[in-house]
């Protein structure tokens, strides 16, 4: 008999164990506000718990910023290349996506932020 | 004068512990074949050699097979006293002293397959906890952490089987006479 009954106990503690350390390691982190910024200047500081749209200025016209319970992105942009429209949607603390041609960019923040500073 | 000559007697004992070193020191050299994934991610089959002396022998027999297989193993890699040396041994402490407490738990119910499965979690507790303080401290190994325990899992399981077999194995072939 390979398999005794405190094996199994065992076995199962670990798939625990591995489980919530994946849970704690990767699940975790969800952001609750957004940052906006223009040209380095934080221009909108707002939740993430009710949709809204922003429009910030920037030097090659406006970027919308669109804002849905969780998560946030980069509606539209003018920026030549659209990476961060292509982004996509943001929603974990510390993700962001950066418009650089029009010098906007879109920071998530969680309750335990997970850099002190970051610098685009 | 004449030269002295010193004499150290060899035990049965010693040939065993150092017959077994060799086993797992070989073990750890075919594994370093394998490619891996992650680095530090690995089988680990010299575990089923130091498992199945802790069983057969003893803990301090296991104690001694595991110190050599580091020695060993460091010397023909050309790691000796290099961080993964260093990390290698903290994971072999961490896991003798998981096994020193967990070889106590009743025979009845927890059969090399616990032992293997706590070791290999002690194992890859012990090398990342050094890790953590002394080469990467910071949150990079906390993101890894679900695969290292993971895979600590899943080779602890799959040793402890085949040291469960191979256990088996042996008693029954000593149980039958030819």
């Amino acid at each position: 008999m390979m398999l005794r009954a405190g094996d199994i106990g065992v076995l199962l503690a670990g798939a625990s164990t591995v489980a919530a350390l994946a849970v704690s390691a990767w699940g975790g982190g969800a952001g609750d506000t957004v940052v906006i910024r223009a040209a380095g200047k934080v221009v909108e500081t707002a939740t993430l718990a009710r949709a809204q749209t922003f429009a910030v200025p920037g030097p090659l016209g406006t970027t919308r910023v669109e804002i849905a319970p969780g998560r946030a992105r980069v509606a539209a942009d003018p920026s030549p290349r659209q990476l961060c429209v292509k982004q996509g949607w943001l929603s974990r603390a510390g993700e962001a996506a950066l418009c650089l041609p029009n010098q906007v960019s879109v920071e998530i923040r969680g309750r335990d932020p997970a850099y002190d500073t970051l610098g685009y | 004068m004449t030269p002295s000559a010193i004499e150290l007697p060899v035990s049965a004992d010693d040939r065993r512990i150092a017959r077994l070193a060799a086993l797992a020191i070989g073990l750890t050299l075919a594994e370093a074949a394998l490619p891996s994934p992650l680095p530090g991610i690995k089988p680990g089959l010299a575990n089923i050699v130091i498992l199945l002396v802790l069983l057969q022998y003893g803990w301090r027999a296991a104690a001694w097979v595991s110190a050599l297989r580091l020695l060993g193993g460091g010397i023909l890699f050309g790691s000796l006293f290099a961080p993964g040396f260093w990390l290698a041994t903290a994971g072999a402490l961490a896991s003798l002293t998981v096994l020193a407490l967990a070889r106590h738990l009743p025979a009845r119910h927890f059969g090399p397959v616990s032992l293997s499965v706590l070791a290999a979690f002690g194992h890859i507790g012990g090398q990342l906890a050094l890790a953590a303080g002394w080469l990467l401290p910071g949150p990079a190994i906390t993101h890894l952490l679900p695969l290292f325990a993971g895979a600590a899992l899943i080779f602890g399981a799959v040793n402890g089987i085949l040291v469960a077999r191979l256990l088996a194995s042996t008693s029954s072939a000593k149980a039958t006479p030819e």
